[in-house]
């Protein structure tokens, strides 16, 4: 009957693993994990109608399918393409693949300030990931880049509008979380803007999910910006009786502070559920919450360094999947943490920072 | 008070007859048409706003529609708009040479308007008149094969229909 | 002379006019098609071989027959006049002279799709036609030839014209339909197809004014007929639109049997170069196909006389050859800069990009960018490479082909006039007053 769900057969990579009808090859390759799962900066399972934009999900699909053998003409974005019986996908076998990716990250860091060691979101960011596997060293775009005014979209979220890579993640969170949306995707082109033209609030109850959902530093909680950054805090889950939301949380801690509260996320970085502004931006006591136990990080590359639980070390196939070149970093995160040194203003740093810029000595 | 008459209200409620029931969200395009006419030749937050409640959308969807298509501003113009096109085919038939004297004519930059309020020199993509190039558009018409002489022509025109 | 099917009466005084039209036997097609089964009209078309007009070339019968029809859902035909393809104005030509050729081509194309509410989606800069069109359709509907029960066949259909403002991106069929629905024009993610999900998630068929112009002559005449003109796949006629450095540019009709040489240098065409120059290169079938520099736009690569129809046109591939595309024909005479023309292709494509996607957003930024720094004289020869590689990056990577369309006008600039860019990046003090010269791109040539 209709009922049963129809097994399909796809190969991934060389592994091959059964999916039901529907699965897309980017949820396919998450079930095999590891390397294996594309990059995904737009795509959000919870969101419908996400993903397709950013590009870095695209592989190569090298045989249709059993019935269709033949290759796709083009890469596709694996968040949007649905497998197929007998499909077979390149994701880190194919060099086409990597070159792409490689110049999809170029361009969304064409236009990024690179800010990254005055960003709150540092640690915890996806392109800062991505630069990190795809990126080369040093940008070959000389123009200037496009620069916006930061502000304040209301109490508790603040828009910096230079660091968005227009992923529409928060636009869809608007539209299907809070069921009214004042901010949107403004002008077209490269003017597009997550903006809400004239000065505006986003004071939905549940309008905080976009700080978790928003892949770069582009929308960051007001209530903890500078306060700390993300590796200096300790993670652990928590949850409380909350009449609005499940109260499912993770609070980042200091000690005994808690200095910010997000959803709790999954491997790929998605919450597991959405939390309203009430947990999110106003309970900020430890007393406030029923402690679980530390929260389990596994993907993101800085945080990562820290001494967390549940570490999945990435597996060393790297340099030869990228041509035997190394993994680059955009700069070196290591001296990023020197922003808190207090001999430097940052606010006085003219243009994108770069680790130079805090590297004292060089400077002197 | 930004508010159509009440011929326009009836032009507005047969355009949403076009569609089928609740999809009067299509009208918006349209409407924008009419509203920029009809309220000095650009949309402010008040007019979209007015928009929005006329065809019960939230004003950020007004608000991405009008900044995404270029026919529509988003900041007040003068009286007469000069909208050249310099795309490639234009560009073959000398419409930098138009440009340039527009520019001299009138005393303004590209994205200018006079002191006056009556000239807004815009550069617009291909408008589809390639073969008549050089073209510019002037309000609901294209004036095509342009000559300075054919600009001067249409400047004295422009300021004789406002005096 | 080449046989006109489309433009044949447009010269007729008074043709805009139902009264005219009608006399000139116009409205005939319509009266077969409704006595014909959908299904029959839809073979009829197929049979005629004809290819999508609006620039991908793509068999309408074949398109037509994709169409999904579940129970209980309507179906829409939905004409593309968003006509924004630099070079291209043939649309606004027919619509403009003709615009009841228009208006019957759609009612019998409705009656084979089953549309019952059919939308004319035409560029908002073309204002005036708007009211033509809406003027050809109250004469219609006066006529009997719209409304309820068509010719008592029970057919219910009506024609709205609807106004985009301005974004060459709504001529990509799923921006057309954002666009239709009231919002931004951003391209869909495909699948599912318009055939499946389009306006109003139902089944929708987008085709082009010229395209659904020509169902009128294929009814009129037999499918079979139709194919018999032209050569090969390229059926039918064609409308080209000439412009640039030509002697006579407009919008002209040819039967797909031509030679590129007798269509720039034959009276009854363009007529030739303006001025008495010489023939640089041409951009044969709209902005975004590839440039072809004079000596391999006149013959191919093999030496034989390239043909203007879609198989001589695209002979070579992009190595050596291009694109019929929309049929926008931009001619280059000897003192055109091919940089300059290319830096305003870029331009165009930056300002047109919707900013969906990564690579056309920041891409075509970039490529302008450059462009820009090497037409001023301040280029290096490193960023000459650099173009063909962003260019690269782009290609096949978007959401839609407005992404290719931006990189294939770059590459094919690079690829035959590279020693062009080198130029400027050489002679800077030069390259803003000079045009490097032609002597590499074309021999001598003798008119036809
Ligand atoms: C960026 C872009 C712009 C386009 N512009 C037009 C256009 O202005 N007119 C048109 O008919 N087709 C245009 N097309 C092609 C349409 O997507 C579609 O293929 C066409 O309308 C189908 O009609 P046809 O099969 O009759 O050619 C464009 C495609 C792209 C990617
Ligand atoms: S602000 Fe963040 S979530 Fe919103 S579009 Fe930009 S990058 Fe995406
Ligand atoms: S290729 Fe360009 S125009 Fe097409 S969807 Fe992407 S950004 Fe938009
Ligand atoms: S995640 Fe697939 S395109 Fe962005
Ligand atoms: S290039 Fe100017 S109208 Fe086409």
């Amino acid at each position: 009957m209709a009922d049963e769900i129809k097994m399909l057969k796809v190969t991934i990579d060389n592994i091959t693993i059964e999916v039901p009808q529907g699965t897309t090859i980017l949820q396919a390759a998450r079930q095999i994990g590891g390397e294996v799962a594309p990059p995904a900066m737009c795509y959000y399972t919870k969101l419908k109608g996400s993903g397709g934009k950013c590009r870095t999900c695209l592989v190569e699909v090298s045989k249709g399918s059993e019935a269709d053998p033949r290759p796709m003409p083009k890469l596709v974005a694996s968040c949007r393409t649905g497998v197929m019986d007998g499909m077979e996908v390149k994701n880190i076998t194919s060099g086409k693949v990597t070159d792409a990716r490689n110049g999809v990250v170029e361009f969304l860091l064409l236009n990024h300030p690179l800010d990254c060691p005055v960003c709150d979101q540092a640690g915890e960011c996806h392109l800062q990931d991505l630069s990190y596997s795809h990126g080369k060293e040093g940008t070959r775009y000389e123009f200037k880049r496009r620069t916006f005014e930061k502000h304040d979209l209301g109490p508790y979220i603040q828009l910096h509008m230079t660091r968005c890579i227009l992923c529409y993640r928060c636009v869809f969170v608007a539209d299907q979380v809070t069921g009214k949306r004042v901010h949107g995707v403004l002008s077209r082109g490269d003017h597009a803007e997550i903006a809400t033209h004239i000065e505006k609030s986003l004071d939905n109850d549940f309008i905080g999910n976009v700080i978790d959902v928003c892949p770069v530093g582009a929308l960051t909680d007001k209530t903890f910006r500078f306060k700390n950054r993300v590796w200096f805090t300790k993670p652990v889950d928590a949850h409380r009786d909350c009449p609005n939301c499940k109260g499912k949380v993770t609070l980042w801690q200091r000690g005994d502070e808690v200095l910010r509260v997000t959803g709790r996320k999954d491997q790929w970085g998605e919450v597991e559920d959405w939390i309203c502004n009430t947990c999110r931006f106003e309970k900020k006591h430890v007393n406030d919450w029923v402690i679980e136990g530390p929260t389990k990080i596994d993907r993101h590359s800085v945080i990562s360094q820290g001494h967390y639980t549940g570490l999945d070390k990435p597996k060393e196939t790297f340099s030869a999947v990228h041509g035997g070149r190394a993994p680059k970093l955009l700069m070196d995160i290591h001296s990023v943490s020197e922003v808190n040194r207090p001999g430097i203003a940052l606010s006085e740093i003219q243009g994108p920072a770069t680790s130079d810029t805090f590297n004292i000595d060089k400077q002197a | 008070m930004t508010q159509f008459s009440d011929t326009r209200l009836a032009e507005v409620r047969q355009i949403i007859d076009r569609y089928p029931e609740g999809k009067q969200k299509s009208a918006l395009i349209p409407v924008l048409h009419m509203a920029q006419e009809d309220f000095s030749g650009w949309l402010s937050p008040e007019t979209m706003d007015y928009v929005a409640s006329l065809l019960q959308l939230e004003p950020i969807e007004v608000y991405e529609v009008a900044t995404f298509y270029s026919m529509f501003n988003t900041q007040p113009v003068g009286s007469h708009v000069f909208e050249v096109c310099h795309t490639g085919p234009c560009m073959l038939r000398g419409s930098d040479d138009i440009i340039s004297y527009i520019k001299g004519k009138l005393g303004i930059g590209v994205g200018e308007t006079t002191a006056d309020g009556l000239f807004t020199l815009k550069t617009v993509e291909c408008l589809g008149a390639c073969g008549y190039a050089p073209m510019m558009q002037l309000g609901k018409h294209y004036r095509e094969h342009l000559t300075p002489e054919k600009v001067d022509a249409i400047i004295e025109e422009c300021r004789q229909s406002v005096a | 002379m080449g046989r006109k099917l489309l433009l044949e009466k447009a010269h007729i005084p008074g043709i805009r006019s139902y009264e005219v039209y009608r006399r000139e036997g116009g409205y005939a097609s319509v009266e077969k098609a409704l006595r014909m089964a959908p299904a029959d009209v839809v073979e009829e078309v197929k049979k005629s071989g004809l290819r999508g007009r609006g620039g991908a070339g793509f068999p309408t019968g074949m398109k037509w027959s994709f169409l999904a029809k579940p129970e209980g859902v309507p179906r829409y035909l939905v004409c593309n006049a968003d006509e924004s393809e630099p070079g291209t104005f043939k649309d606004r030509y027919l619509m403009e002279f003709i615009p009841h050729l228009l208006i019957e081509g759609l009612i019998a194309a409705s009656w084979a799709l089953g549309s019952n509410r059919t939308y004319i989606y035409i560029r908002g800069e073309y204002a005036w036609i708007v009211d033509i069109l809406e003027q050809a359709i109250v004469e219609a509907n006066a006529n009997g030839w719209l409304g309820k029960n068509i010719l008592g066949t029970g057919f219910d259909c009506q024609i709205y014209v609807q106004r985009g403002a301005g974004a060459y991106i709504c001529g990509e069929e799923t921006a057309l339909i954002e666009s239709l629905e009231g919002k931004r024009g951003n391209p869909r993610i495909k699948p599912p197809f318009p055939a499946v999900k389009g306006l109003w998630d139902c089944p929708t068929v987008v085709n082009n004014v010229e395209t659904l112009a020509a169902v009128v002559p294929i009814l009129n005449i037999g499918g079979e007929e139709y194919a018999k003109i032209g050569v090969g796949r390229s059926t039918g006629t064609k409308l080209i639109s000439a412009c640039g450095n030509i002697n006579k540019p407009g919008v002209y009709e040819i039967d797909m049997n031509i030679s590129v040489e007798e269509f720039i240098y034959s009276d009854e065409y363009c007529g030739g170069i303006a001025h008495g120059k010489r023939l640089k290169a041409c951009i044969p079938g709209g902005s975004s196909v590839p440039i072809l520099p004079a000596n391999l736009l006149l013959k191919t690569a093999k030496g034989e006389t390239r043909m203007m129809h879609y198989e001589g046109l695209a002979d070579g591939g992009f190595a050596t050859g291009s694109m019929m595309g929309s049929g926008g024909f931009i001619v280059l005479d000897e003192d055109q800069c091919i940089v300059r023309h290319t830096l305003t292709l870029a331009r165009f494509y930056r300002h047109e990009s919707c900013g969906q996607c990564s690579p056309c957003r920041e891409g075509t930024g970039w490529m302008e960018k450059i462009l820009n720094k090497i037409e001023y004289g301040k280029g290096q020869l490193s960023d000459i490479d650099l173009l063909w590689d962003i260019q690269r990056k782009i290609e096949g990577n978007t959401i839609c082909p407005l992404g290719d369309a931006a990189a294939w006008p770059v590459a094919a600039a690079i690829r035959h006039f590279r020693d062009e860019f080198e130029w400027h990046v050489n002679n800077p003090e030069l390259s803003q007053q000079r045009n490097f010269g032609l002597a590499h791109y074309a021999e001598a040539l003798t008119t036809v």
